[in-house]
């Protein structure tokens, strides 16, 4: 098919990160939403129960809670859609159970959280950053896990597409977490068309549903996915389970299975790992950021280069797997690395464990529900 | 007899994972049989039955039948089918919870299920105990019997499930036993074809935890227990007090799934698809 990037106009729209974030999912062929409407992330469940019912074949729930919408889409993406929901802490905490549930069964699926300051109900309409380590290990049990985040209202459109595609390459749920300054901000983005982006879906099996092993080693250690109602009995459990599916308790079969689930994701880190490098070639000191943070230090980092400080941004776009070589690159020559967030340290500490004694790692800690500011960060580098 | 043989060879997964949980005289069984007679009984193909199941020994049937199953978390087995259902109308989705399940950690999903009127048939197997957690207390255990947790006797009252899934909106709700095992392949059979949420609450004794602690000698004088204390709906006088069993409730509303799709094409309709 030939590019027709060059001769149609794109669209382009004023919108802010949460209608952004419900683009990008429907972009990526999200074709089922069940959701719980939550402080600041709602937008995106509106936006949703406009857009999907006259789909062609879309579905929007508004779903008696969070547990609920979890549960939903699992069962919707067993059933072979492409499956969102959509939240902030409080709601993030109860869908923990779900999520790993959801990895479990490999269940491909995206949920956003929408980060608002915190513990318990905390400050619904502030910023924070605060549930990165949640988003990583929330849910009991030992598991693998990829957690994606977004600074700029194109990236939420962007990351979202990203993120539906992780999930279906992986089968696994993807976080993407966004903070309330993201989510609100509006700014001008471009719609990008869909055949200019690249659209991955779950492999679905080829051979006769009497040959088929559900949850068997495969290349990629992906197993094929046959969605419910094809013709595939298969027996779906949150219990540890063999290669056909079913409970075991045999440590052959279960050490597999769990090692499997690990390999998956960690043997694609190449991949997976998405991190933006501004200026950060000859930079004698790095900041590193994720979120509406990283834009604050974006700045900070062009002002100190006017002042003749060769300051450099390392912006993560994935949280987890931790982009370790990109860091430890960073740790291993500058000076000193920076680590401005919105939390007590639930990033730094990640950048820490890489640095291994590289070099020093400073911190920037704001929980007071404000954003992190260019001068604040600039004061800190210099 | 041969017909039952057929039957078990065609919808249960003889191969895997037998012997079963479920202890001598255990209801369980009884209703997992009506289940299979009545997807029999409505020729409905394998392919298109789904049985979602929660946790316990309720939850244990999904891994025996030869049908689409997903065996879920504790309480959460309507969430998952209702994204089933919605995600594809054309499934037959049969949720099989117990009554820990369904009306403790569930009762929230139970009832918003019923007031969607989303076109699941959700299958209580009430034994009135948790059963393979040990045989504590459960909101179904009748007031002043002893579990595991009332070791002085329940002080709580117990919940109807037909009542409380009655008022929440249900199309077709009723209530059998194990006992009862002919009436309830009618109810199951019943449930199934009727558009909308669909429950039918299944009493099933359990001998070993519920029965030991509350003084019944043996399985069989559950079973005779069943039998006195419950009475068909039909049969009812006024100042009966037994359990009454039957259909209490039978609409053919339409249900949320076919809702949608009315939605979607009037959309469609106005061009705005």
């Amino acid at each position: 098919m030939p590019n027709m990037n060059t001769r149609r106009k794109r669209v382009e729209v004023f919108a802010q990160g949460n209608e952004a974030i419900a683009e990008g999912a429907l972009l990526a062929g999200c074709s089922f939403f069940g959701g719980y409407p939550i402080t600041p992330s709602t937008e995106i469940m509106e936006v949703m129960s406009q857009r999907l019912p006259p789909s062609e074949d879309g579905v929007f729930i508004q779903m008696e809670d969070e547990i609920a919408s979890m549960g939903a889409i699992i069962g919707a993406s067993l059933a072979g859609r492409k499956a969102m929901t959509a939240t902030s802490g409080p709601g993030f905490s109860l869908m923990q159970e779900h999520i790993g549930y959801a990895c479990m069964v490999e269940a491909p699926l995206v949920v956003v959280n929408v980060m608002r300051g915190g513990p318990s109900t905390g400050l619904p309409t502030s910023p924070a950053q605060g549930d990165v380590q949640m988003a990583r290990w929330g849910t009991h049990g030992d598991h693998s896990i990829i957690v994606l985040s977004a600074s700029t209202v194109q990236e939420c459109l962007e990351m979202t597409v990203v993120a539906f595609n992780m999930a279906e390459k992986y089968r696994t749920p993807v976080i993407l977490l966004v903070d309330e300054v993201t989510a609100h901000t509006r700014e001008k983005i471009t719609i990008p068309y869909r055949d200019e982006l690249e659209i991955l879906s779950r492999v679905t099996p080829t051979v006769p549903p009497e040959w088929f092993k559900p949850f068997a080693e495969a290349t990629r250690a992906v197993p094929a996915m046959a969605p419910i109602g094809s013709g595939y009995r298969i027996h779906v459990t949150g219990l540890t389970h063999d290669q056909m599916g079913f409970p075991t308790s045999r440590p052959d079969e279960v050490n597999e299975a769990m090692k499997r689930m690990f390999r998956k994701i960690d043997q694609f880190y190449g991949d997976i790992m998405m991190v933006d490098e501004f200026m950060t070639d000859d930079a004698e000191v790095a900041v590193l950021a994720y979120g509406s943070v990283a834009r604050s230090a974006r700045y900070a980092v062009e002002q100190a280069r006017a002042r003749g400080v060769k300051a450099g941004l390392l912006t993560l776009k994935t949280l987890f797997p931790f982009p370790r070589p990109a860091v430890e690159k960073l740790c291993r020559r500058c000076k000193h690395v920076l680590v401005p967030e919105m939390n007590m340290g639930q990033i730094s500490r990640e950048v820490k464990r890489v640095n291994n004694g590289y070099t020093r790692v400073r911190t920037l800690n704001r929980v007071d529900g404000q954003i992190i500011t260019p001068s604040e960060i600039l004061k800190a580098i210099l | 007899m041969a017909d039952v043989t057929q039957l078990i060879h065609e919808y249960l997964r003889h191969n895997k994972k037998f012997p079963h949980v479920f202890c001598p005289g255990c209801g369980h069984g009884i209703v997992l049989g009506s289940l299979i007679r009545s997807v029999h009984a409505l020729q409905l193909p394998k392919d298109d039955v789904v049985v979602v199941a929660g946790i316990g020994c309720s939850g244990r049937m999904a891994v025996y039948v030869d049908f689409n199953t997903v065996h879920t978390t504790h309480g959460r087995a309507l969430t998952f089918a209702t994204g089933i259902k919605m995600a594809n109308p054309r499934l037959k989705v049969i949720c099989v919870m117990g009554d820990g399940d369904a009306l403790s950690i569930g009762g929230n999903h139970l009832i918003h299920a019923a007031r969607r009127n989303i076109g699941v048939t959700a299958l209580v197997l009430n034994n009135m105990i948790y059963g393979m957690t040990g045989g504590q207390c459960s909101p179904a255990t009748p007031q002043g019997n002893t579990s595991m947790t009332t070791p002085h006797g329940s002080l709580e009252q117990p919940f109807d499930a037909v009542e409380l899934v009655s008022a929440a909106g249900a199309n077709y709700v009723a209530r059998g036993t194990s006992f009862h095992a002919n009436m309830l392949d009618r109810l199951i059979t019943d449930a199934i074809q009727h558009p909308g949420f669909s429950m039918v609450e299944a009493l099933s004794p359990c001998p070993t935890q519920y029965g030991r602690k509350n003084k019944f000698r043996d399985a069989v004088s559950m079973y005779e227990w069943l039998k006195k204390n419950t009475v068909k709906l039909e049969n009812r006088k006024e100042d009966d007090t037994r359990i009454p069993i039957g259909v209490f409730r039978a609409l053919d509303r339409p249900g949320l799934e076919d809702r949608y799709a009315e939605l979607k094409a009037s959309l469609r309709a106005k061009g705005r698809a």
